[in-house]
């Protein structure tokens, strides 16, 4: 690790001034304090946003769950609200990482990442959620822009998230054997307007599965999906899986993902 | 005393809790990173990012001006003041002429070879800033073409002027001609061709080394992560450094695992000891995780090719073999003999095949040196043997259990064809007893309910044989080795009867504190309490060779049992004047010494306080005290064996590969601590089923680059991939060593990728898969079902 300063404001209105200032957010650290170990990251200055108490918590906003963005997994996991609201999401959380990062990490921290192998935006995405920053709200749709990319502007600050609760919801991830990151994960949710399907893990970033959403408005279950073809084209290729096994698995998992909200 | 009469001791076969775990589990450990010496600086190491290139330049200037830096120490620095880092094993080609041994340097001069190579030390008085002194000192490198695929190595730019094709050695053993005669015969031949994945060994603590100097005593001592601390000496003052071998002290105190990755003399070692010298101070290094991956010795790294000549009966008639073995770019302390001698013997397994053949040829790449990794050449000959086995099975119609039941040896001492003579053993017990606690009988109903899901089921057999306690020296002195394979011990009897044991096997995980004691308290009838085991300091340890080929018990137990011969001998002297009384009529047991057909006794602490305190002592006859060492040398190696089988269930949408059930039934004769056993079992197990299902260390074919140079990328097996492995025994024991034992370190990893492997191909059987390398990973089984559909 190089050297660096240290801030920890209190309020939100303090760490937008340092991050405008030039100040990297510290929200978990689940990927920023791990880039830094092995040198591969090397702000200046840390703007550790932990003391900040209006970040986190979970609250109920009419048909919405809004969940501050310094809100840890574990938290997310063990809400009796979102366990009510979006079993889907607590059910997420509690199968991010192992139980050391859950703790640790949080969901302003994950979604601003944008990992393309993250679970968090694959729920944004399939929920329609809106992300809430210190300047305005963006659709998740609009907010994810492939690989560690988002529509944040330099300096701007998540504050929550707000999810709206659809009818049935369920995720389901593929593990990469290694990591236990998405190799596919996919989220799939009956929503008021309609079907939505988030694929996270296979590609450059997460994506919505157009194919499949159109499919399930006209039959939410498995087999109406059995024979959607997912483009090989988007997909990557490593180690872990060539394009096709990705492509294959996403139908496979999303099968499953809709069989889980079913249930 | 017998192995028989000693099994019949107290404490044998008694399942001590462990007496190391209190300080492992209450985080009081003392590993070498945590000392901490006066005067001490920290190292860190300039590696090479690239494959294979030349060092046209070292440019340490602004590095050198850098806060806090004291020295930093180039190839150019270290060349003609030291010898190249030794082999410790010669091989010969098929015309006599020995291998080629290429200079290996402490610090890489002209050239380096893999990425990871050490070009210069840094040395600082933080770790901060010595990494980042060494991150300014600018290398200037003309890359050359990486060596990384066997098949083309022999085309490839050569890493060495010594091996212009890149090839190290060819290595034969066996009878061609006979062999090809046999085939020529054979009613049947079943071919396989095999990968056996490179490993990265990956111990919990990574390699550490904290190395001081007094200029006051000349005298050197190393704190060292390593399995033989003595040969770590010998190797580094003898052959680098040529210092005065008793001016250097090496301590391995507590150490997290090695897997035989901490046998090796590295460069890190040696460098940091001279650098404690030149600057009169102590250098400390721990290696990180990324360190380790591209920086410690690797393990297996073999592609095979085999053939088995079978009569109409399914009898193995001959075997032949061809294998490249990658040696990575250096030749480590022992590598050449992993491919070979301990690799080539094991080829005939638990058969009668009268005929083998083995031809091995061996390359350097551009990869991390590779060396002996738990087990080191006999798991690859079992994977060999026991893959063939099944295919063989299912070729000429007959199940996995019966195609073994046919070959099985049953009379010993067996003299296999090549050059091993198996002292014991009941191969078809074992076999008989893996049936039962398999449950095979209802492997059917099993397959049938898994099939009812969706799901494939498979089942795999693997009976393997190892030869262990390495190892006799003078046979080993014949095969190449360059040093002696015995192992010393001293017992020294306290005045008040307690006992402190100095062994030069070393304990990194085996439970030796234990165990020991338990035999030590089991001859002279004392509690285990009252024995503690000193191990891993060539100050305190009269010599060793150390622990690696499942040698501790069978090796340096024996040498303790030796010196407790001599302990008790002495002893009845003593115990013989007390009770006045001839020598020969005195017994010893159950702690007390008695004349024979009388009611005289005195316990064992009277005669060891007498010792001490000589008043009435036969002074004339007799030194006083009670401390005896001896060394041991076996006169064969031993020959645990066993029978592994395994279950998985296979998801054919995704591939994903499930251990339903794994059970072992292991022969390693005679066990004083059966927890401790069933400890290494289940070890070894998950390292095998680790290999076979989840491990894979992959270089870049074209840059050379370590692609899985991180637990992202590299699958260690995780407890929840694992199932509750069911463990039985068989016991033969050792017919010539005096515990009995045979050795249990390694079997779990030799038994079990074979089994494994065997059951994911049963399972795929019914897809059309018939061949699959390990892994087993999900896309790879995955892709094997979508090839066989096409």
């Amino acid at each position: 690790m190089y050297a660096f300063t240290y801030e920890r404001p209190a309020s939100q209105a303090d760490a937008a001034k340092l991050a405008q200032a030039g100040g990297k957010l510290l929200a978990g650290g689940q990927t920023l304090l791990a880039s830094m170990k092995l040198r591969l990251a090397a702000p200046e200055q840390i703007v550790d946003l932990g003391a900040i108490a209006d970040l986190k918590g979970i609250r109920r906003d009419g048909n919405n769950v809004v969940i501050g963005a310094m809100t840890c997994h574990a938290d997310v996991a063990e809400s009796a609200e979102v366990k009510a609201a979006i079993p889907a999401l607590a059910a997420l959380a509690a199968g991010i990482g192992d139980k050391q990062v859950r703790a640790r990490g949080t969901i302003g921290g994950s979604v601003a990442n944008n990992d393309p192998a993250a679970d968090y935006p694959s729920a944004l995405m399939a929920l329609g959620a809106t992300v809430r920053t210190n300047k305005r709200e963006i659709k998740a749709d609009d907010f994810f822009q492939g690989l560690f990319t988002t529509a944040l502007d330099e300096g701007e600050m998540i504050t929550a998230v707000s999810f709206p609760i659809p009818k049935k919801a369920a995720y389901v991830k593929f593990p990469q054997p290694a990591s236990l990151f998405a190799l596919i994960g996919v989220f799939v949710a009956q929503t008021d307007a309609g079907a939505r399907v988030a694929v996270t893990g296979a590609g450059n970033g997460v994506f919505r599965h157009a194919g499949m959403e159109a499919a399930l408005n006209g039959n939410f279950a498995p087999a109406a999906i059995a024979g959607v073809k997912t483009d090989e084209g988007e997909m990557s290729s490593d180690l872990h899986g060539s394009s096709a096994y990705r492509a294959h698995l996403v139908g496979v998992i999303a099968q499953r993902a809709v069989a889980k909200a079913l249930a | 005393m017998g192995a028989n009469e000693f099994a019949k001791l107290p404490h044998i076969g008694e399942s001590l809790k462990r007496k190391e775990d209190l300080r492992f589990i209450t985080g009081q450990g003392n590993y070498t990173d945590d000392i901490n010496l006066n005067r001490q600086k920290y190292g860190y190491f300039v590696r090479s990012p690239h494959a294979h290139a030349i060092i046209k330049s070292v440019d340490i200037s602004a590095a050198a001006g850098m806060p806090g830096v004291a020295r930093i120490f180039t190839g150019a620095d270290l060349a003609g003041k030291m010898g190249g880092l030794p082999c410790g094993w010669q091989i010969h080609n098929p015309d006599g002429t020995p291998m080629k041994e290429p200079a290996h340097p402490v610090l890489a001069h002209t050239k380096v070879r893999y990425v990871g190579d050490h070009v210069a030390l840094v040395v600082a008085d933080t770790h901060e800033h010595a990494r980042n002194a060494a991150e300014a000192v600018n290398v200037d490198y003309e890359p050359l073409g990486a060596v990384i695929d066997m098949a083309t190595a022999k085309n490839a730019p050569a890493l060495h002027d010594e091996a212009p094709d890149n090839q190290c050695y060819k290595w034969t053993l066996g009878d061609k001609a006979a062999v090809d005669a046999a085939f020529a015969g054979a009613a049947h031949v079943t071919k396989l061709d095999l990968v056996n994945n490179r490993l990265v060994p990956n111990a919990m603590e990574p390699r550490a080394v904290n190395a001081s100097y007094n200029r006051a005593t000349d005298e050197s001592e190393l704190y060292v992560a390593n399995q033989n601390p003595h040969v770590e000496r010998l190797l580094m003052t003898a052959f680098v450094l040529q210092w005065p071998e008793h001016k250097v002290r090496v301590i391995a105190p507590d150490v997290g695992g090695g897997f035989g990755s901490k046998i090796y003399l590295y460069a890190e070692d040696v460098a940091l000891t001279w650098a404690a010298k030149e600057l009169n101070c102590a250098v400390k290094w721990t290696a990180d995780r990324s360190e380790a991956f591209v920086s410690d010795a690797h393990g297996r790294d073999h592609v095979t090719h085999a053939e088995m000549a079978m009569d109409k009966d399914g009898k193995f008639l001959a075997l032949r073999v061809h294998t490249n073995a990658n040696l990575g770019a250096y030749l480590s302390t022992f590598a050449t003999a992993v491919p070979t001698i301990l690799y080539g013997t094991l080829l005939a397994g638990q058969y009668t095949t009268p005929l083998v053949y083995v031809e091995v040829d061996a390359w350097f790449t551009s990869t991390a040196p590779v060396d002996a990794y738990r087990g080191a050449g006999r798991p690859e000959a079992t994977y060999l043997l026991e893959r063939m086995a099944t295919r063989c099975a299912w070729e000429m119609g007959l199940s996995q259990d019966e195609i073994r039941r046919r070959n099985f040896i049953t009379e010993f001492p067996y003299q296999t064809p090549v050059a091993l003579q198996y002292d014991t053993g009941d191969f078809p017990q074992l076999l008989d007893k893996a049936n039962k606690l398999a449950d095979v009988a209802g492997f059917a109903a099993r397959k049938a309910a898994s099939e009812a899901k969706g799901l494939l089921r498979g089942i795999g057999y693997s009976s393997y044989i190892e030869a262990c306690g390495l190892a006799p020296s003078n046979i080993a002195g014949a095969l190449g080795a360059r040093a002696g394979l015995f192992e010393a011990g001293e017992v020294r009897v306290h005045p008040t009867g307690s006992v402190t044991v100095f062994t030069g096997s070393h304990s990194h995980g085996q439970g030796h504190e234990t165990t020991f004691a338990q035999l030590v308290a089991a001859r002279l009838g004392i509690d285990p309490s009252q024995v503690d085991i000193v191990h891993g300091d060539t100050g305190r340890i009269p010599f060793g060779m150390g622990t690696y080929g499942s040698r501790s018990l069978s090796v340096g137990g024996a040498a303790i049992m030796k010196a407790l011969d001599k302990i008790e001998a002495k002893a009845k002297k003593i115990a013989a004047h007390l009770m006045e009384a001839s020598d020969a009529d005195i017994e010893f047991s159950g702690g007390e010494f008695k004349v024979k057909g009388t009611d005289k006794k005195i316990p064992f602490g009277q005669v060891a306080l007498t010792a001490y305190v000589p008043h009435n002592y036969p002074l004339d006859k007799l030194e006083p005290g009670l401390n005896e060492t001896a060394f041991y040398d076996p006169t064969n190696f031993t020959y645990p064996a066993g029978t592994h089988i395994c279950e998985v269930e296979i998801d054919p949408q995704t591939g994903v590969v499930r251990v339903d059930r794994f059970s072992c039934v292991d022969d390693f004769g005679v066990i004083i601590n059966p927890m401790i056993v069933e400890g290494q079992v289940q070890g070894g197990v998950a390292q095998g089923l680790g290999q076979a299902l989840q491990e894979q260390c992959v270089y870049d074919k074209e840059s050379g680059q370590l692609l899985t140079g991180s637990f992202m990328d590299y699958t260690m097996p995780r407890a929840a991939d694992l199932v509750n492995i069911q463990i039985d025994h068989v016991c033969t024991p050792c017919t010539h060593n005096p515990i009995g034992s045979k050795g249990c370190g390694e079997a779990g990893a030799i038994g079990s990728p074979p089994a494994a492997m065997n059951a994911v191909l049963d399972a795929l059987k019914s897809v059309g898969v018939k061949d699959l390398d390990m892994p087993a990973s999900p896309s790879r089984v995955w892709e094997a079902i979508q090839k066989a559909k096409a």
